[in-house]
């Protein structure tokens, strides 16, 4: 009796009405497709955004010892001052830009973080934000979600998928704010020379707006060093500069990210940061002092492997009919599709039935990304050739 | 060291094919590479990397050995080393800095058996003064291969 009457409560309350703007939000293209691939067995999944190496056993061992000692516990909202200042010498070494560690670095939970807080700390109702498509999957939806309204700035395969000056300067309007660039790219793997950056660089000058670098990929440049947005002329003061530990460092996991960038913008993010989120996570926060002053050989022999692995799938892509440019960095190939598919989700939708390959559709990155597909060439080669074989044999079938 | 032995080195069924794209190199050039390093012994051969703990065998015990050696005259240590290495039963052999001389991996079908070859074949031969011998219990890694984890993707299957 007792038991039927706390049923009748529970099957009473209703929730409350959700927020609409996360309903409206839709939902991320990547996420659909694993949960299919998650209910198939044997597949070989192309379609990973994070490396195949461990986290380097010193940078682990580093944090452990941390742990065993008693060092769990909140740190400052900003992060580890250990921390800030390693990045401070490992940016201006890099580089040759020199931030303050009291002011002007933040450390995050991921770049994601970051990204998510400076959008808030810039954003005011009707404020207009650039993006590039194709881009990472949460660029537009967190825009939309600090009350912004993301403007498209799309990139074709004819250009080598990169942002043409005459293409930024055609989106800006009067409520453009901020331009979200990121490079080396996910998912098309795009880097720009110094030439190139300046191109953008003068049409930003000339529109006034702010800038928004994502740099996580900044190991993975093969082709020629990476160039920075912020040591670009005037920059410094007018970029933001995002990056972080997960891809050149193998420590995904870990979810430490940072923030450079002009100290009012850094306070404000700050101050989101220490209400939403406190500080990152300490022993992630060590892990990474000890990634910055021990691990830049690490990073050095994953990036020559990596570069093997993009020269071998590039050259096997495009034997078997999936036509792509090489990608200057980051982890990624962008290929065309066949003529023969309807789109990039009947591709993958049959890759993954017919010869279980997981690759994520193009559309995940952007609207006029449908004859794309992502792979990830986070991988042995061993991995690489085996789903290659199998995309090959799924092209011919399909092309009769 | 090369590229080429690098990546053979680490898997040795690549083809020249595979290894010139990664090196954007023409094949023949790679290939004909191999071929010189095969024909030089710079490559001696090709093998698997077996995980015996995952395919335990009976007989087969094996045993690091310290011996201590006094060196000839001419030769140094060299000609005792090969009186020890070509034996069958020795599957490394290494001469080393610190408090003995040479590291001799030895295989055998028990206990027993490595016994007798210390003390009838080892502890024979002229100039070796000393042996102290290690029996191996398990082995967890060897030439950079892990022998007690395994090495499964524990990533998920897709992510951004």
């Amino acid at each position: 009796m007792k038991a039927a009457m706390n049923r009748k409560i529970k099957k009473a309350y209703p929730l409350p009405k959700l927020s609409s703007v996360a309903e409206q939000m839709p939902p991320s293209g990547i996420r659909l497709f694993f949960d299919l691939v998650l209910t198939m067995d044997d597949v070989i999944s192309l379609g990973v955004g994070e490396p195949d190496f461990n986290t380097p056993w010193h940078i682990s061992q580093y944090a452990i010892e941390k742990i065993e000692t008693g060092f769990t516990t909140y740190t400052s909202n900003s992060g580890l001052m250990e921390l800030r200042e390693a990045i401070t010498d490992n940016v201006r070494k890099t580089y040759g830009l020199s931030y303050d560690p009291v002011r002007e670095i933040l450390i995050t939970v991921g770049v994601s973080e970051a990204y998510d807080l400076a959008l808030r700390a810039l954003i005011n109702p009707g404020d207009e934000i650039l993006v590039h498509e194709p881009c990472y999957v949460s660029y537009k939806p967190l825009i939309s979600l600090a009350g912004g309204s993301p403007r498209v700035v799309s990139t074709r395969k004819e250009n080598g998928f990169k942002v043409l000056p005459k293409d930024l300067a055609s989106n800006c309007s009067r409520r453009s704010k901020a331009f979200v660039f990121n490079y080396p790219c996910n998912p098309t793997g795009v880097t720009y020379s110094k030439k190139e950056l300046e191109a953008l660089a003068s049409v930003i000058r000339e529109k006034n707006l702010f800038v928004i670098s994502d740099e996580i990929y900044h190991h993975l440049s093969f082709d020629h060093p990476h160039i920075s947005f912020p040591i670009l002329d005037g920059f410094k003061e007018r970029c933001l500069y995002l990056n972080g530990f997960s891809k050149g460092y193998a420590m995904t996991g870990w979810r430490i990210g940072f923030a450079c960038g002009p100290s009012p913008l850094i306070a404000l993010m700050t101050k989101i940061h220490q209400y939403t989120m406190l500080c990152a996570s300490v022993m992630g926060q060590y892990a990474a002092i000890e990634a910055l002053k021990n691990g830049s050989e690490d990073t050095v022999e994953m990036k020559n492997e990596y570069f093997r692995r993009r020269n071998y799938i590039v050259k096997k892509l495009n034997d078997i009919g999936l036509s792509c440019h090489v990608p200057g960095g980051a982890f990624y190939v962008f290929p065309e599709i066949p003529a023969c598919f309807s789109s990039d989700l009947e591709f993958a939708n049959q890759l993954l039935k017919e010869e279980r390959v997981a690759v994520v559709p193009g559309s995940a990155f952007g609207r006029d990304c449908s004859r794309h597909i992502r792979i990830s060439y986070a991988y042995s080669v061993d991995k690489l050739k085996a789903a290659s074989e199998r995309i090959e044999r799924f092209i011919k079938r399909h092309q009769g | 060291m090369d590229e080429i032995l690098k990546i053979l080195e680490k898997d040795g069924r690549q083809t020249p094919e595979e290894i010139a794209a990664q090196l954007q190199l023409p094949v023949r050039q790679v290939a004909k590479k191999i071929a010189e390093y095969e024909k030089k012994k710079v490559i001696i051969r090709y093998k698997a990397v077996i995980n015996d703990e995952l395919v335990p065998q009976e007989g087969d015990a094996r045993a690091l050995i310290e011996v201590k050696v006094r060196p000839q005259k001419d030769k140094g240590f060299d000609g005792v080393a090969e009186k020890i290495y070509r034996f069958p039963e020795v599957v490394s052999c290494m001469l080393l800095s610190g408090t003995y001389d040479l590291l001799v991996e030895v295989t055998g079908n028990n206990i027993h058996s490595i016994s007798n070859f210390v003390s009838q074949k080892l502890s024979q031969i002229e100039n070796v003064q000393g042996t102290v011998t290690h029996f191996i219990l398990k082995k967890y890694k060897e030439n950079g291969d892990f022998f007690t984890v395994t090495s499964k993707d524990e990533r998920l299957p897709v992510s951004a």
